[in-house]
This record gives structure tokens, C-alpha cells and sequence, in this order.
């Protein structure tokens, strides 16, 4: 086994700011906006970096698709224990389209190219929720794909993941390479420190093409429309249960 | 409209449209009118939306987490700018209306209270993050920025706000009570952490108090007005704006818990500790009143006896020789069970006594209020006042705990209290004087990090004597002649 494991980090907008949609509603506001790395990838990257800490695994190599700025985030990973970057430079329109479907195919490029043990990557990102990328991945490849992880832990060529599922949690013992998504309890991810930060600036990041990996970009999907929610309106007081159901029946209710 | 900021920051506000022809009823007729009068000009300067005279948003905004009763405002304005601050003020000096700044309602000491009515600034709208400086290790904030959120906007940098009260607290409303936390023993408090204010005064001035955008490590520049500010109470203006001293986050950290036979052996070692240069994080003493109801509370079966929990931050190499030399002093003072831990999930679990204590001694009486008393002394007289304040608890019928951040010579008692036995009530009160007194005595001070607010007035006035309560009234009279300010806090 390569002992190589791949995580894919995303750049997205900070959780903790609050989201905007353009004038024109063909998109969300993002200049000048906060961003960091989506945090179902830093639980990836944590879920990585003590696999190695274990001697489980050799390296960790964290993987970004993006304009420059996602070099940053891979930085990031490289703070908290990545040994090395790939920055897959999609920039301008091909980014504004860019969606799970084509980064499945670059992923799936990288593992093979990498020569892959493990493929670890969020189970969804906050902006788009797609939850997608993962197991399209995992189906290009045709590897076994371990999803809402919950617990990780590696047994010989095997790997045994327990799953968060509606009716509770699901226990699947899948071979290697394998696919696996992190949920929110896999663990708590560290924070970068300044020693490490400066460690990562020495760390390499690799620059590559989606055109090197023979990756078409052309988006399948276009983006009509994006609307803010309905604002909330005030509540209406009424003085009598007769008015209050003549009220429910006008607003069709009722 | 008066409008210094861009449109985009508007947050949702609790709309008032139903009430807005409704007007103030209020304790004073003349206060009543007068605030009638300045509604409209107060809703053109922060919006329709700004402006709220609801019963349930004032009552919001009269109190904390304290025992103090609710004393809701007259109305509660919601200002998204520094210039509306300023406006509005203006307008409160012209009509001669008490202003109470309010950030996260989470201070102790009733600070918050409107004891004359008067307008609420909530300041929450100004939620931004300002100038991250990573390199300087500096960052200016505004009072709707909780330390939390300041912490997780950090959290790729590396740098952190150590300061920790407990309570997700406005970093603003932290300055403005010079608060403190449990690693104050190796960060600091507010005052040594808050290097520049922008402060909006009575009169509507908005005042730089190290200067507009100054942030040197050190200065030697005039009156230290920053550190007036800090701990003032919202006595001497509105804080509109605080820069912040940032820290590294550390490397790696142990936390460990030790069990001793006395208090004194648990003090000495904390003395010994601290003069063998172990740059201890967080060290903190709960007596075996309150592990007793920690183990009940979490299920956890740690000796009941006094009890130091620490936590140790360095790297790899320093955390091992910093826990050797504590494990040796603890020992030479006859500590056991000295337990430590490395890993996240230890850690908390190793802690989770001192985390829940609050609810823990809730607990003990189900159905009761809690109130934690906050004295500091030299360290040299911890043993003897804690000593003394257990048997005091014993003779006046108390329930109390006590919590110390021994490293400080900082102690809480958490009592609980029936709310409905006047008796107890009284009972508690007297106790809390005398604890106050009693630190006094020993060279201390009556609050260590809760602040003066409504009922430490009197004690102030002992604890600093006439000569320099005259001062602190002078510059209060300098600064806010109106006595517009917070009014019935910190002086009496």
C-alpha cells in the first residue's frame, strides 16, 4: 500500500458570515466576504493527519480546486499536518461553474495519478450542500465509498467505518483504496499554531491544470436564479377565535 | 435620514411597526414626555426598525445574569454605527436622557439595570471585525463581536483572545468591566490586553483613547485614558470600538488534577508552583463542597476533598518538564491522585467537574437561584479567608460552594438560594458583605472580575477610601457632568 492519502479542502465563504445575494440575483456576494476552509474538510484533514500521527499511513497531500486564493486553504491544511499541496487552478467562469461532477473527475484523476490509499473529503460543503462529490468520486474510480463517517479506523487492507444514518449508525467494512466522507463527529479538528503556519509556508504546492488531468470542465448545470428566503413578516394580533379563523380561511390556510 | 454606514449592514431588528404610535409609560411624567419627544428623531438616525418601545425587548434589556431585578429602560435603540451612536447621544445630552449601553446582557453585577429609565443602546448591530493586524498581533473589534466569535474568525492564523469569563461575552462589554477569566495567571485580564477604545461620550464626542488607529505594543503618550475606560461600567461613555492584544494559540496543552488534604496544602503548592517559574495556564482550586456536588452532578468520583485543576500550555518539550516540576511540588505538599492528560477528549474529561460546576451547585437545590460571590486577595491570605468563609457559611445556614482561580488569589462562592425565603435572602446578603469585608482586611479588593455595578457601591467606597472615591467622582463629573451615563453605578 502507497500509505498516500489524498483530502480535498474547498474554499468557501466563513460559516459565520452572513450571506448576501447579488442585485441581480445571479449569485451570492463573495468579494471582500470572509472565506475559509469548509469544515467538514478540516474534520477530513484532522481525520488524515492523525491517521499519520498513528504511523497508520506515510502522507498526507491536500488538494484544492480553485483561483489562486484556494492556495490559501491548502496552506491551512498544510498548518495542520498535510505534508504536501496540489492547487488545481480553475479560475473566471470555469469556477463560478465548477461543481461537484468535474471536481469528482479531477479527484478521481489525482487518486489515480497519486497512486491513492485513501481518498478523504467532507461529506458536503456549506455553500452548495451538494453532498455529491464524494460518492461521484467514489463511482468513477469503481472503489468502495465509506460516507458520514463517523469513526475511521484502518485494519490491514481493510477499512472499517461507522456511519451516520437516519435510523442510527451503520458499521461497513469496505477494502482499499476507498472513498470515505467525513461527518461532524469524526472529530474536533486543531488549530493551525504559528510554528506550524510557518512549517507550511516551507511545505511544497503543486500547480496543475484540469487540462493536464484530461478533465473537461464544461458544466452540465446553469444557475437561473438565486433568491434571498421571504423576509419575515410581522404577526398579525386578533381579538376573537371567529376572527382568528376568518383569518386563517382569507390567507387560504384554512 | 442620518446615515454614516453603508446599507448592507442592516441586520434583522425586532420590528415595532404595530407599536409605533404608542408612547412611553414610564415611572416619571417629565422622563415620559421627554422620551415622546425623541422617538421620531431617534427612528430617523437608526430606522423604524431601531427604535423599539416593546415591554418584552425593554425587559430584555433591564437585566443580566444576576440576581438584580429587571429595571427595563424607557425604549431601547438599536444603532448599526458609530456616527449613530454619536447622534443619538446627542440627542439623549440635549434632553437630558439617561443612556445605558448594553452589549450581551451576560455581565454579574447588574451593571445593565436602568435605574432612572432611560435609553438602552443595544450595540449588537455593530458586529464587525476590524483591521486584523497577524503580525503585530492586534485586531480592533465592535461591541456585537462575542469572544467566541472573534476566536473562530482567528482560527486559521493561529493567534487567539485568551481572556475567557465563562459567558460568551461582547468584547466591548469585557473591557468596559475590566473582566477576567481562568488564565488570567499566564494571559492577563482586560486591563493589560486592550490596547486602544474608540468611546462615544455623553455629550455625542467620539473620542480615540490611544489615538485614532494607534496600536503600539507600548506607550508612554499622556493620561492612560484606554485603562479610565477599561472597568468604567459604561459610567464614562459608550465603547464603541476596542483593539485587542492577540496571542499565539498553544501548541500543545496538558491539563491535570490533583486531590489534597487541606486548603492550605492546595495553596502552598500554587504558591510554589508560580515561584518555580511553571508558566501555568489555568489553575483553579474548588473545595470538596463543590466536588462533592460535581461528582453528583456529572458522575464522576474524584476524592472529595480540596481539589486544584490545571492546565499547561507549551510545546511538546516544555509541557513535560512544566508537569514534572508541578507533580513534584504537589507531592512535597502532600497532594494524591495526581492525574494529567493529553488528548482532547481526557482533557474535557478531567475538567468537566470545574466546566459544570455552576450547574452542579445548582443542582444541589433544584428550583433555586444561584449567585456567585467575587472577592481577591494577596495569595498569601487565601488559605485563611477561604478557611473563614467556610465556617461562616457553616454558622449562618448557607448552601455555598467555593470555586477560586487560586492563581489570582481570586475566589467565587456560588451560593444557592430559595428566591422565595426572605430569610435566606437576607441571610445570603449579609454573608456577601462580610466576605467582602473580610477581603478588605487582608489587603484585597471586593470584586476581583465582576465589577462594582448596583450593589458594591458602598464597599467601593471602603475599599479605596474618601480621598480617591473623590477623585474617581471628579473625573466622572469631568467627563459626564449630566451624570447621563449608566447612572447608579460604580459611585453612589
Amino acid at each position: 500500500m502507497s500509505g498516500r492519502v489524498l483530502v480535498g479542502v474547498k474554499r468557501v465563504i466563513d460559516y459565520a458570515v452572513k450571506i448576501r445575494v447579488k442585485p441581480d440575483n445571479s449569485g451570492v456576494v463573495t468579494d471582500g466576504v470572509k472565506h475559509s476552509m469548509n469544515p467538514f474538510c478540516e474534520i477530513a484533514v484532522e481525520e488524515a493527519v492523525k491517521l499519520k500521527e498513528k504511523k497508520l499511513i506515510k502522507e498526507v497531500v491536500a488538494v484544492s480546486c480553485g483561483p489562486q486564493q484556494s492556495q490559501e486553504t491548502i496552506r491551512t491544511a498544510l498548518a495542520m499536518g498535510a505534508d504536501r499541496g496540489i492547487h488545481v487552478e480553475v479560475a473566471g467562469k470555469d469556477y463560478e461553474t465548477l461543481g461537484p461532477l468535474q471536481v469528482s473527475k479531477i479527484m478521481a484523476a489525482l487518486a489515480k495519478k497519486e497512486d491513492a490509499q485513501l481518498l478523504i473529503l467532507g461529506k458536503q460543503a456549506i455553500d452548495d450542500d451538494c453532498n455529491q462529490t464524494g460518492q461521484m468520486t467514489a463511482a468513477l474510480l469503481d472503489w468502495p465509498q465509506g460516507t458520514f463517517a463517523s469513526e475511521v479506523s484502518l485494519d490491514g487492507d481493510k477499512v472499517k467505518v461507522v456511519r451516520e444514518i437516519d435510523g442510527g449508525l451503520e458499521t461497513i467494512k469496505i477494502s482499499t483504496p476507498a472513498v470515505l466522507t467525513a461527518d461532524l463527529r469524526l472529530n474536533t479538528p486543531r488549530y493551525a499554531t504559528l510554528p506550524n503556519i510557518m512549517k507550511a509556508k516551507k511545505k511544497k504546492i503543486a500547480n496543475v491544470k484540469p487540462a493536464d488531468l484530461g478533465v473537461d470542465l464544461t458544466s452540465r448545470l446553469e444557475v437561473l436564479k438565486v433568491e434571498e428566503p421571504p423576509q419575515r413578516e410581522a404577526g398579525v394580533k386578533v381579538e376573537t377565535v371567529e376572527d382568528l379563523v376568518g383569518k386563517l380561511k382569507e390567507t387560504g390556510r384554512i | 435620514m442620518l446615515s454614516g454606514c453603508s446599507a448592507g449592514l442592516r441586520l434583522l431588528v425586532p420590528r415595532c411597526c404595530v407599536l409605533l404610535s404608542r408612547s412611553v409609560s414610564s415611572g416619571s411624567p417629565g422622563r415620559a414626555a421627554a422620551v415622546d419627544g425623541v422617538l421620531s428623531a431617534f427612528r430617523s438616525i437608526c430606522g423604524d426598525d431601531g427604535v423599539s418601545l416593546g415591554e418584552a425587548v425593554r425587559e430584555q434589556h433591564g437585566k443580566d445574569e444576576s440576581f438584580h431585578r429587571c429595571r427595563p429602560p424607557d425604549v431601547v435603540v438599536f444603532p448599526r454605527c458609530v456616527e449613530e451612536v454619536s447622534a443619538l447621544a446627542k440627542l439623549c445630552h440635549r434632553h437630558q436622557l439617561p443612556i445605558i449601553p448594553f452589549g450581551t446582557g451576560t455581565g454579574l453585577e447588574g451593571g445593565v439595570g436602568a435605574v432612572k429609565g432611560g435609553v438602552c443602546f443595544s450595540l449588537r448591530n455593530m458586529d464587525q471585525i476590524l483591521d486584523l493586524h497577524p503580525e503585530d498581533f492586534d485586531v480592533t473589534v465592535e461591541p456585537g463581536v462575542t469572544r467566541k466569535a472573534l476566536n473562530s474568525y482567528l482560527r486559521e492564523t493561529g493567534l487567539w483572545f485568551p481572556v475567557d469569563p465563562g459567558a460568551d461575552a461582547s468584547l466591548c462589554g469585557m473591557a468596559a468591566t475590566s473582566a477576567s477569566g481562568t488564565n488570567a495567571v499566564r494571559y492577563g485580564t482586560m486591563r493589560e490586553n486592550v490596547m486602544n477604545l474608540e468611546v462615544v461620550l455623553a455629550d455625542g464626542s467620539i473620542i480615540h483613547t490611544a489615538g485614532k488607529n494607534r496600536r503600539p505594543r507600548k506607550t508612554a503618550a499622556g493620561y492612560n485614558l484606554t485603562n479610565l475606560f477599561v472597568g468604567s461600567e459604561g459610567t464614562l461613555g459608550l465603547i464603541t470600538k476596542t483593539t485587542l492584544r492577540l496571542y499565539g494559540v498553544p501548541e500543545e496543552m496538558v491539563s491535570a488534577v490533583c486531590s489534597f488534604s487541606s486548603v492550605q496544602a492546595a495553596v502552598d503548592s500554587t504558591v510554589q508552583i508560580l515561584q518555580a517559574g511553571v508558566p501555568i495556564a489555568r489553575i483553579e482550586f474548588l473545595d470538596e463542597v463543590m466536588i462533592d456536588a460535581c461528582n453528583r452532578f456529572s458522575s464522576l468520583s474524584y476524592p472529595v476533598s480540596p481539589t486544584l485543576f490545571l492546565e499547561f500550555h507549551g510545546s511538546e518539550r516544555s509541557l513535560e518538564e512544566q508537569v514534572n516540576t508541578t507533580e513534584g511540588i504537589t507531592q512535597s505538599n502532600g497532594g494524591s491522585d495526581f492525574q494529567w492528560a493529553r488528548d482532547v477528549e481526557t482533557r474535557n474529561r478531567l475538567w468537566k467537574a470545574r466546566h459544570d460546576a455552576w450547574y452542579a451547585a445548582q443542582a444541589m437545590r433544584p428550583g433555586c437561584k444561584a449567585y456567585a460571590t467575587d472577592v481577591c486577595v494577596p495569595l498569601s491570605r487565601l488559605p485563611q479567608i477561604i478557611v473563614e468563609t467556610k465556617e461562616d457559611l457553616i454558622e449562618s445556614r448557607l448552601t455555598g460552594h467555593i470555586v477560586g482561580h487560586v492563581g489570582d488569589g481570586n475566589f467565587h462562592c456560588l451560593m444557592v438560594m430559595d428566591p422565595s425565603d426572605q430569610d435566606e435572602l437576607h441571610r445570603v446578603h449579609l454573608f456577601t458583605e462580610r466576605l467582602a469585608r473580610r477581603a478588605l482586611a487582608m489587603d484585597g479588593t471586593c470584586t476581583g472580575e465582576h465589577g462594582v455595578g448596583l450593589g458594591k457601591r458602598s464597599l467601593l467606597c471602603e475599599e479605596v477610601g474618601p480621598s480617591a472615591i473623590q477623585v474617581m467622582q471628579s473625573l466622572k463629573d469631568a467627563i459626564d457632568p449630566k451624570n447621563l451615563m449608566n447612572p447608579g453605578k460604580i459611585l453612589v
